[in-house]
């Protein structure tokens, strides 16, 4: 069992709701990608190339002001339940943790997380920095990542061509390297049915959208991730203008929808919001997907207050440690435990009976 | 999964819908989808690349190997077509063993191929930054030990010393 408190903040200071638009927006997070000189990219790399890679990373971190207290997780010695742990914590992507069926992590896939600031190390890129944000905060995720950024590249050598920028494994990344995504609960759009127009506007203007998890993930609860599509041509500073300016604009639809739904169908959304409190509060058994979704209605509910006293911090709560591993860790159960739907629900009565007083 | 729709198709997206006060989940395929308006992005969704193997190459022209197939990249020994097949690159070289196909490449992924965010200096001088050279040293001893070359090893090591 992996020991999170070794993490100051359990690498969750962006669950804490205290952002900006923090009822809407959950969490910012920017990642930047590099690679080191002199290795084949991830996919062709020897792992004795992984390993060195992964000891350079490692050093180079422990001579920066910003990371030299960064905690090493080494994925490819972790088990599963673990991986798991640190994926549904958004601090690996499944690809490093190893997640598919029949994958291992690759030897020499490793993290590295201080504070705000996360090193996915042996991924598709040698290196993914990462930087997280509670609410609406690109500015922030980026003052922070850059920072280690600038301090590893002055003591690795990154792979950095005059005309394409930053060298990837994929040219989908190249230039920047930058991927800026923020997580944003949508329902009053999808209630009023503009999600589709909305969605449709994002892919015309560069961006695009993907579930709860990042790529490839699908939409449950309501929750999208609006990202940056390109990353060449345009700076950093460019591209975290433009999906700003679009996510800005995206929340005020939201506002709007949820002003429409509250005036002109009080009693449905009224309901609806109840309905999902009510089965969470009292239900026997939950689902994952089924708590998702009605935490997406009682969440809503608290956004427009018809659910006096209930914070969106015991909802972002919720939202982690729902998740399967995150449950098993929590309550001494494998992720495989067929009990665990039983086991979630008594897990979300005790918490919102805290909270209702 | 089978589109929920046509019952043909595979499906690729899961598109939430609310209809009379609850909200129903279809699995569709591409073609359903855009039928009922939904821009599916199944392409991005599924795979990082977004469309862009068919943005490689014009139609069918595409799956016939081409002579620039079999380029190859002196450093790691990846060739266009291993390129083409995984869609990812074999090392940083490769961008100037294919620049030609890259720069097409790039232009129609990102609109553009010159980079004009933040130039990276790389790390300058050893002799100039001691922080950099200690990690150089290191390597180098590290390399040392790996071909056995203990005399040098020593001599890194009493270097390293110095430094630390």
């Amino acid at each position: 069992m992996i020991d999170l408190s070794l993490l100051p903040d359990g690498g969750m200071s962006w669950l804490d709701a205290s952002g900006p638009k923090g009822s809407i927006v959950l969490s910012t997070r920017i990642r930047l990608a590099r690679n080191l000189q002199g290795f084949a990219f991830s996919q062709r790399a020897r792992d004795a190339d992984r390993n060195a890679i992964l000891t350079q990373v490692q050093e180079a971190a422990a001579a920066s002001a910003r990371l030299s207290g960064a905690v090493t997780f080494r994925l490819d010695q972790m088990e599963r339940a673990d991986r798991q742990l640190l994926h549904e914590r958004h601090l690996v992507s499944k690809e490093l943790a190893g997640l598919d069926r029949e994958s291992r992590p690759r030897p020499g896939a490793a993290l590295l997380v201080q504070g705000p600031v996360g090193v996915m190390v042996n991924e598709e890129d040698h290196l993914r920095l990462h930087g997280m944000r509670s609410g609406f905060a690109l500015e922030e995720a980026y003052a922070d990542l850059e920072a280690a950024d600038a301090e590893l590249g002055r003591l690795l050598p990154f792979a950095f061509h005059p005309e394409f920028g930053y060298l990837t494994s994929c040219p989908t990344n190249a230039g920047t390297g930058l991927r800026a995504s923020v997580l944003i609960h949508l329902p009053g759009l999808v209630l009023t049915k503009e999600i589709g127009k909305v969605l449709q506007g994002l892919s015309q203007v560069g961006l695009t959208f993907r579930g709860l998890y990042g790529e490839g993930s699908e939409v449950v609860g309501n929750f999208f991730q609006l990202s940056n599509q390109t990353t060449l041509g345009k700076s950093e500073e460019e591209l975290l203008d433009h999906l700003g300016k679009i996510v800005r604009q995206v929340v005020e639809y939201e506002e709007q929808a949820r002003d429409i739904l509250l005036r002109e169908a009080t009693t449905i959304v009224g309901d609806k919001v109840w309905r999902a409190y009510g089965t969470l509060r009292y239900a026997r058994t939950l689902t994952f997907e089924e708590t998702m979704n009605l935490l997406s209605g009682v969440r809503l509910g608290a956004g427009l207050n018809l659910i006096p006293g209930l914070g969106v911090y015991t909802l972002n709560k919720l939202l982690i440690f729902t998740q399967p591993a995150h449950l098993a860790a929590l309550e001494g159960r494998s992720t495989g435990d067929p009990e665990l739907p039983a086991v979630r629900a008594t897990y979300v009565r005790r918490i919102l009976d805290a909270e209702a007083g | 999964m089978l589109c929920d729709n046509c019952k043909e198709r595979e499906a690729v997206i899961n598109l939430t819908q609310v209809e009379h006060d609850s909200k129903v989940t279809l699995h569709l395929c591409d073609q359903c989808a855009q039928a009922k308006g939904v821009e599916t992005g199944a392409s991005v969704l599924k795979s990082p690349l977004g469309g862009f193997i068919t943005a490689m190459g014009k139609g069918a022209a595409n799956v016939l190997p081409t002579p620039a197939d079999g380029l190859r990249c002196a450093a790691c020994g990846g060739t266009l077509r291993d390129f083409r097949e995984s869609g990812r690159l074999g090392c940083a070289e490769c961008y100037d063993a294919f620049d030609g196909h890259l720069r097409d490449l790039l232009r129609r992924l990102h609109g553009s191929s010159q980079h004009v965010g933040e130039r990276y200096v790389a790390p300058g001088d050893a002799e100039a930054d001691p922080r950099r050279r200690l990690l150089d040293l290191k390597e180098q001893l590290r390399r040392a030990v790996e071909n056995e070359n203990f005399e040098l090893a020593a001599e890194l090591r009493d270097r390293i010393r110095v430094l630390e």
